[in-house]
């Protein structure tokens, strides 16, 4: 992993889009550090993967992404939902099984998904989404939308079949996909330097006849060129690409998990490799943007969480009435 | 017009008349054209028994030949049908279901669900099942009761061509994921069809024949071994009424209940092995729902509980036949307190 930023990257961006990232990442912060204080109060039903740490991946890469696109998602998908434009007052919502969450309180966080959105749904079930973007590629390339379709997946999917085969397909079918190994060391608690029997995951692109590409995931300049290259590539009917991001998570793979099986690690990457300290830094030493405009989302970002929180806790839960809906369209 | 064609036409004409209707109509699986790739000529085999033969050239680019990769194919088909395609998959065998089950148990069937009914998944997986072909205990499965259990499926088994037809139409215009069952000793069987589309409606059981003294439900090929079993009983004095439900999910039960409480008598045919099988699931339904108009035990007709034998004097033992399924009417109509 380099920690050395690309030269030019972060002058593409213009001020607003710049503001627009970190939003994203910062909401996505938030939402996160949020959650795991609210778990903790043991008001949140269920299982809770966070995304903390991981921020610059899915805004690196979403903010390339408009609606002709998909994204398939995993059972850590808050911060994929927030970055594809997810309402994370729907989605707190969802977390905490109301009825007014983005799925009424019927999939609660690993299945967040709002399909107007493209947004393909968190997935419960690991290298789930891989073979769905296929689809959702194909989809774009048989209507000729100039779409493209976006697998996020961990270290852990990297060795499912599922995901071995997508990557097959979208090469055999020359697909507008992407696909992207969020490799953040661990699958539960397993390091995936013992369980990735390649040295990279993106190594691996070779066997499939594609481009793979490894990234500091700390850092979004870098996240941001990597998929720039990837997607312009893809929409131009160039095919998939496997990009590997390189990080931590900041909490454990649950809400829950005492994480006995980690050194000091997260420590460490929240003062020196921070993906939001180190955007701010690089984007305020070039001077693009100020502390106060940054400041001032932060503010922004916490109100909106706390509202998002304060509505959900309020929210009504879904009734028996709702048992047995929407299990089929007709049936 | 309806004239005489096969089981395969039948299956054949109702995607191509899809695919003609309906642009959003794809096809895809393993050697669906075949060829590709190959130094001969494309669309080599239309699927391993010639079910999508002449698709390939008739409908450019909508034709899709996968390499042999079930999880990812499957798994490509939900992805599109969630993009606006109607794709229809062929999952060459059911037996290979375990390859790829989890995109559409854990996916396609629960979209609509836990997404809070925002969902819409419009992709069929046509699937050959059963045996008689001698093909051994990983080709020759009934393997629909274990679809049957999921919800969010919808569930198709077609006992003739008429049937294959109307309801495979039936399963590609549907908004919701269809696993539609095609028993392989059906595909060379013959029966009248209509020329022009048409559809038959999910949840709407067939009888295919009318009596009063016993009711047969018959499952997919067993319709025809139930019919058969019928005639002979007829010759003995004995009227059975036969009916299809055609679809295991959604089930007629209205129909099959309606039937019972007339007869008193209920035989269930089912060439899936016994446990946790339709047998099992009609026989509850009408023990729970018309115990009172029972005047006999239920008999369940199935395949044992054994894996598909190969040799071919045991796979005749394995499945059931119409001898098995007089032995059970002739045992309930005559049977006595």
């Amino acid at each position: 992993m380099t920690d050395t930023l690309p030269s030019d990257t972060a002058y593409e961006l213009n001020p607003d889009a710049l503001l627009a990232a970190y939003r994203t990442m910062r909401t996505i912060r938030e939402f996160e550090e949020r959650v795991h204080e609210e778990f903790a109060t043991g008001e949140i039903p269920g299982f809770v993967h966070l995304y903390a740490g991981e921020e610059a991946s899915a805004a690196g890469v979403c903010v390339h992404l408009d609606d002709r696109d998909v994204l398939a998602s995993t059972h850590r998908g808050h911060g994929h939902c927030i970055a594809k434009g997810v309402d994370p007052k729907e989605m707190m919502a969802e977390i905490y099984g109301r009825v007014t969450g983005s799925c009424h309180g019927k999939g609660g966080s690993m299945h967040i998904a709002d399909l107007s959105k493209g947004m393909l749904g968190a997935n419960g079930i690991v290298g789930g989404g891989p073979p769905l973007i296929c689809g959702a590629a194909l989809a774009a390339k048989l209507q000729g939308t100039g779409g493209v379709g976006v697998a996020f997946f961990g270290d852990g999917a990297s060795n499912q079949g599922t995901t071995l085969e997508a990557l097959n397909l979208a090469s055999v079918w020359n697909l507008p996909a992407i696909f992207v190994a969020e490799n953040n060391g661990y699958a539960e608690s397993t390091s995936s330097t013992w369980s990735v029997a390649a040295d990279n995951i993106a190594d691996r692109a070779a066997g499939f006849g594609m481009p793979g590409v490894i990234v500091d995931g700390f850092d979004f300049f870098a996240v941001y060129e990597a998929a720039a290259e990837a997607i312009d590539r893809a929409r131009k009917g160039g095919g998939p690409t496997l990009i590997e991001v390189k990080f931590t998570r900041y909490f454990g793979h649950f809400e829950g998990d005492q994480q006995a099986y980690r050194a000091d690690e997260v420590a460490r990457a929240r003062e020196t490799l921070d993906c939001l300290k180190r955007f701010r830094g690089r984007v305020t030493e070039t001077g693009q943007l100020a502390d106060h405009q940054l400041n001032e989302i932060d503010n922004e970002v916490d109100r909106l969480i706390d509202d998002a929180v304060t509505e959900a806790k309020a929210a009504p839960k879904p009734t028996e009435a709702d048992l047995t809906t929407d299990v089929y369209i007709t049936y | 017009m309806a004239r005489t064609i096969s089981y395969r036409e039948a299956i054949n004409e109702a995607l191509a008349q899809e695919m003609e209707r309906d642009e959003s109509v794809i096809v895809m699986g393993e050697d669906n054209a075949g060829g590709m790739g190959s130094p001969g000529e494309m669309d080599a085999w239309g699927g391993v028994l010639g079910v999508t033969k002449g698709l390939y050239h008739k409908f450019p680019g909508r034709v899709l030949d996968t390499p042999i990769s079930e999880s990812a194919f499957i798994g490509a088909a939900i992805g599109a049908a969630t993009r606006g395609m109607r794709p229809v998959a062929e999952l060459m065998f059911i037996d290979f279901m375990g390859v790829c089950f989890d995109q559409i148990y854990n996916q396609a069937a629960k979209f609509r669900y836990m997404f809070g009914g925002k969902a819409v998944t419009p992709v069929v997986v046509r699937t050959m099942y059963g045996a008689g072909l001698r093909a051994a205990a990983q080709h020759s499965q009934a393997l629909y009761p274990i679809f049957t259990h999921i919800p969010g499926l919808k569930v198709v088994v077609p006992s003739s061509p008429y049937e294959a037809k109307g309801l495979l139409i039936q399963s590609i215009r549907d908004d919701d994921p269809v696993i539609f069952c095609e028993h392989k000793m059906l595909y060379d069987t013959t029966g009248e069809v209509p020329e022009e589309s048409y559809t038959i409606p999910f949840g709407e059981a067939n009888v295919a024949r009318e009596g009063g003294d016993v009711t047969i439900v018959a499952i997919g090929r067993m319709v025809s071994v139930a019919l058969e079993a019928a005639d002979e009983l007829a010759s003995s004095g004995v009227e059975a009424e036969v009916i299809d439900p055609r679809t295991t999910s959604p089930l007629d039960t209205d129909t099959i209940l309606e039937s019972v409480e007339n007869t008193g008598r209920l035989v269930v045919v089912d060439e899936a092995t016994p446990r946790c099988n339709m047998a099992t699931d009609i026989s509850a339904t009408v023990a729970q729902e018309a115990f009172g108009s029972l005047r006999a035990p239920i008999q369940m007709v199935t395949a044992p509980h054994t894996p598909v034998p190969f040799a071919d004097s045991l796979e005749d033992f394995y499945m059931p036949d119409a001898q098995k399924v007089v032995n059970a009417a002739k045992a309930i109509v005559g049977w006595k307190r």
